[in-house]
């Protein structure tokens, strides 16, 4: 055998296993928001790993509801198991998962199997296990704070994974600043004042989400969407009414049915009565 | 029983004292002090004053009682039925196991060869019925032959009979001093003079009635068993040991048309530790590769390793619960597949983690919020449960987040009953900005006694404060007519 011939035997072998690990083109799930999709030019990839951060510890809730729904956008509606690890420390923090919650948003709770494990390091390599099971529809890694062990080697570990088994994972971080990843893409949620439904009721779930960076594609862009369970798709709300922070709210309430206004402490109940503070 | 923690020098008389009503008192004694005339009941001062050079050790019975339970894991290796009889007998259920040992007797000196270790007190008999074995063990003089147990029986004192004192003197005065004596006597009249129970007593014992011990595990529908010639040192052989098992295992239960749920893999080191490696699966299986794998697994995750020590002579594998398997069908759309690759990824990581650690849902028919839906190891819950669909067109009327329990808050809302303004929670205030509610929830009056509070009525309001978080509290009873001043709590987040 010659040296070119050689040469070129060689370069069909390394071509054949970079084949084995280059990135196919992912499947792409549509979020239902026109302006989102366009960003991500068309969709959500399946089979890659997507970071969504809570903005603050406080909106814990928000970034859960939110993932519920991404989960749902990526092929939860139809088949497929949801997996939802988190830490025992989340769900005494943050509250623990309630099923009824999750049947509100639309995701049938008898296809989550929930996690609740001891510490990071659990649930990371519960996760890599996970991961690696194709019959997992979308798993959920929640973490809190910022785990030693979650470092740019850990992320790249999981993303493989979840190339080869073709599991979508999003990692929901709580309380936890963006940080060099492996990841498709990267979120940050927030709370956003909803759309009032009547008698000033608050209306759908609504977040301000924020695409801090992608993959192969320009970063950047901020929408306000509402959750639509009918059609289980994320839609605009930039037409709902917008409240700035510490709008007069009150203003609302004052027309409310009048009465005393009074104070209740948390701690052990007073004795003597409130004082009155407000008369409506 | 002579402990083997305790480091007397071996012909001191050792007793154990415990208090009673402020007064030192033997509890136990070796068989040296028992032989000098020191019993149980007797004053530690009295003692003392009989033979000065005693050893005194403080009654331990919960120790007493580990030790046994040690002793009763080690018996194991001679029948699945082992009962313990506090404070000091072990009883051996040998039916149907006699005859792997070459028979009664030669099982006997086993079981003594192998009691030998621990210690030199040790008595040991076999009868007809537990309480039979009991009386010759404790009452029979040592060396008797065991050749023929009615006439040893009859020889015994009416004390073997383990019947109260009183009837004891009682029988004794009346010169029925032998068990013998009372079993040549019709019963109706024993009975009429001193008690249904001593006629009970006696048919056990003579194995007239039928009687059993209560083990303290039941018996595994199936287990296969390996014992070694020479011990062996290593984990790995024993596991790979393990593996032929389970493969014989597999074919039993497929004959069956049968797959366990759990499986045991026990280790029998030579100086007599046990270890277990309990697995479970929430689908009947028998594969011998899967459950191998969850057996490693189980294996890697044990806080306190297996250590071979001088080898294992013996291990087994029983499969406590079985049921019915049989051959899965292949479908088209691959549903089963998936199925049995989820219940395997769940197996494997209970199995690591713990069965509590990977939950599923279950919902239960409460009105009460946090009892609504229940979070169950999913090794437990196979089927899936059907789940109310929420009300259309409305938003979310309950959190995806729950507080269990509620976290107090401070608020200013209106009273009697009106929306909450403002609250304060985790150190930061929250202006409500939108409200619904309220949604009263009712304690659950039907649970309590009449005459008793049930409890207080919550009612909860879905409010959203000016950064648009979404929260659920709620108030802690009915303003005045429950409570003079209700607390407030957030029970839940809101998507």
């Amino acid at each position: 055998m010659s040296r070119a011939d050689s040469l070129e035997s060689l370069k069909t072998r390394i071509a054949g296993i970079e084949r084995a690990r280059a990135v196919e083109a992912a499947v792409l799930a549509g979020t239902g928001h026109a302006g989102i999709d366009a960003a991500l030019g068309g969709g959500l990839a399946r089979g890659r790993v997507h970071e969504v951060f809570a903005a603050q510890a406080e909106d814990a809730g928000c970034a859960a509801g939110f993932v519920a729904g991404l989960a749902l956008r990526l092929g939860l509606r139809l088949d497929g198991t949801l997996v939802w690890l988190r830490e025992i420390q989340a769900e005494k923090q943050g509250g623990r998962l309630h099923a009824p919650g999750l049947v509100e948003i639309g995701l049938d709770p008898a296809r989550v199997i929930i996690g609740v494990l001891p510490d990071p390091q659990a649930v990371l390599r519960a996760a890599a296990d996970v991961v690696r099971c194709p019959e997992v529809g979308v798993a959920v890694i929640e973490l809190w704070r910022e785990p030693r062990l979650l470092d740019l080697t850990a992320s790249r570990r999981l993303a493989l994974a979840a190339e080869t088994s073709g599991v979508t994972v999003i990692a929901l971080r709580i309380a936890a600043s963006p940080s060099p990843s492996a990841a498709q893409t990267r979120w940050q949620v927030s709370a956003a004042a909803s759309a009032p439904m009547e008698a000033n009721a608050p209306g759908y779930p609504a977040w301000r989400v924020e695409l801090l960076r992608q993959r192969g594609r320009p970063s950047g862009g901020d929408w306000r969407v509402e959750w639509n369970r009918e059609q289980a798709c994320f839609a605009n709300a930039d037409t709902a009414s917008d409240c700035g922070p510490d709008a007069g709210g009150f203003a609302a309430i004052a027309a409310a049915p009048s009465g005393a206004v009074l104070p209740f402490s948390a701690g052990r109940p007073v004795d003597a009565p409130p004082r009155l503070r407000h008369a409506g | 029983m002579r402990h083997p923690d305790c480091d007397t020098p071996d012909d001191t008389p050792l007793v154990l004292v415990e208090k009673v009503r402020g007064a030192m008192r033997i509890a136990a004694t070796c068989s040296q002090a028992a032989a000098l005339g020191l019993n149980a009941g007797l004053a530690l001062a009295d003692a003392r004053a009989q033979v000065p050079l005693l050893a005194v050790t403080d009654h331990d019975p919960a120790a007493d009682l580990a030790w046994l339970e040690r002793l009763a894991d080690h018996c194991d290796r001679f029948t699945p039925l082992v009962a313990i009889e506090a404070p000091d007998a072990l009883a051996l259920d040998i039916t149907g196991c006699a005859h792997l040992f070459g028979g009664e007797a030669p099982l006997l000196a086993d079981v003594a060869r192998f009691m030998a270790r621990w210690s030199d007190d040790v008595r040991l008999a076999c009868g007809d019925t537990p309480e039979a074995a009991q009386a010759l063990a404790r009452f029979a003089p040592a060396g008797t032959s065991f050749e023929s147990e009615d006439a040893t029986l009859r020889r015994l004192p009416v004390a073997a009979l383990r019947i109260e004192e009183e009837t004891q003197t009682a029988l004794i005065r009346a010169g029925l001093k032998t068990i013998g004596d009372l079993a040549m006597r019709p019963s109706a009249p024993l009975a009429a003079r001193f008690g249904e129970d001593l006629v009970d007593s006696l048919d056990r014992l003579l194995g007239t009635a039928d009687s059993r011990i209560t083990p303290r595990r039941a018996a595994p529908a199936l287990r296969f068993e390996r014992r070694f010639a020479e011990p062996i040192g290593r984990t790995e052989a024993a596991m790979a040991a393990i593996g032929e098992l389970a493969e014989e295992a597999a074919v039993v239960l497929e004959q069956r048309g049968m797959g366990g749920r759990r499986f045991i893999a026990r280790f029998f080191r030579s100086d007599g530790r046990t270890y277990d490696l309990a697995t479970e699966s929430s689908l009947p299986m028998r594969d011998p590769d899967v459950l191998m794998r969850l057996l490693n697994e189980r294996l890697a995750a044990l806080a306190d390793p297996v250590d071979p020590g001088f080898g294992f002579d013996m291990i087994r594998l029983a499969v406590p619960r079985i049921e019915p398997l049989t051959p899965a069908q292949l479908q088209l759309e691959g549903g089963c597949v998936a199925d049995e690759a989820m219940a395997e990824l769940v197996d494997r990581l209970s199995t690591r983690l713990g069965r509590g650690a990977i939950r599923r849902f279950e919902p239960r028919d409460s009105h009460v919020p946090e009892q609504a839906a229940l979070t169950l190891p999913a090794v437990d819950l196979p089927a899936p449960a059907a789940w109310d669909a929420p009300q259309q067109g409305e938003p979310p009327a309950r959190p995806i987040h729950l507080f269990d329990p509620p976290q107090p808050i401070e608020v200013i809302a209106e009273v009697p009953d009106g929306p909450p303004h403002r609250f304060r929670w985790r150190r930061s205030q929250h202006h409500v900005v939108r409200f619904e509610g309220p949604e009263r929830i009712a304690a659950q009056w039907w649970k309590h006694a009449p005459g008793k509070s049930p409890g207080l009525t919550r009612d909860y309001y879905r409010v959203e404060d000016a950064r648009g978080r979404r929260f659920w509290i709620f108030r802690h009873g009915l303003y005045e007519t429950e409570k003079p001043d209700p607390r407030w709590y957030v029970h839940g987040l809101f998507a």
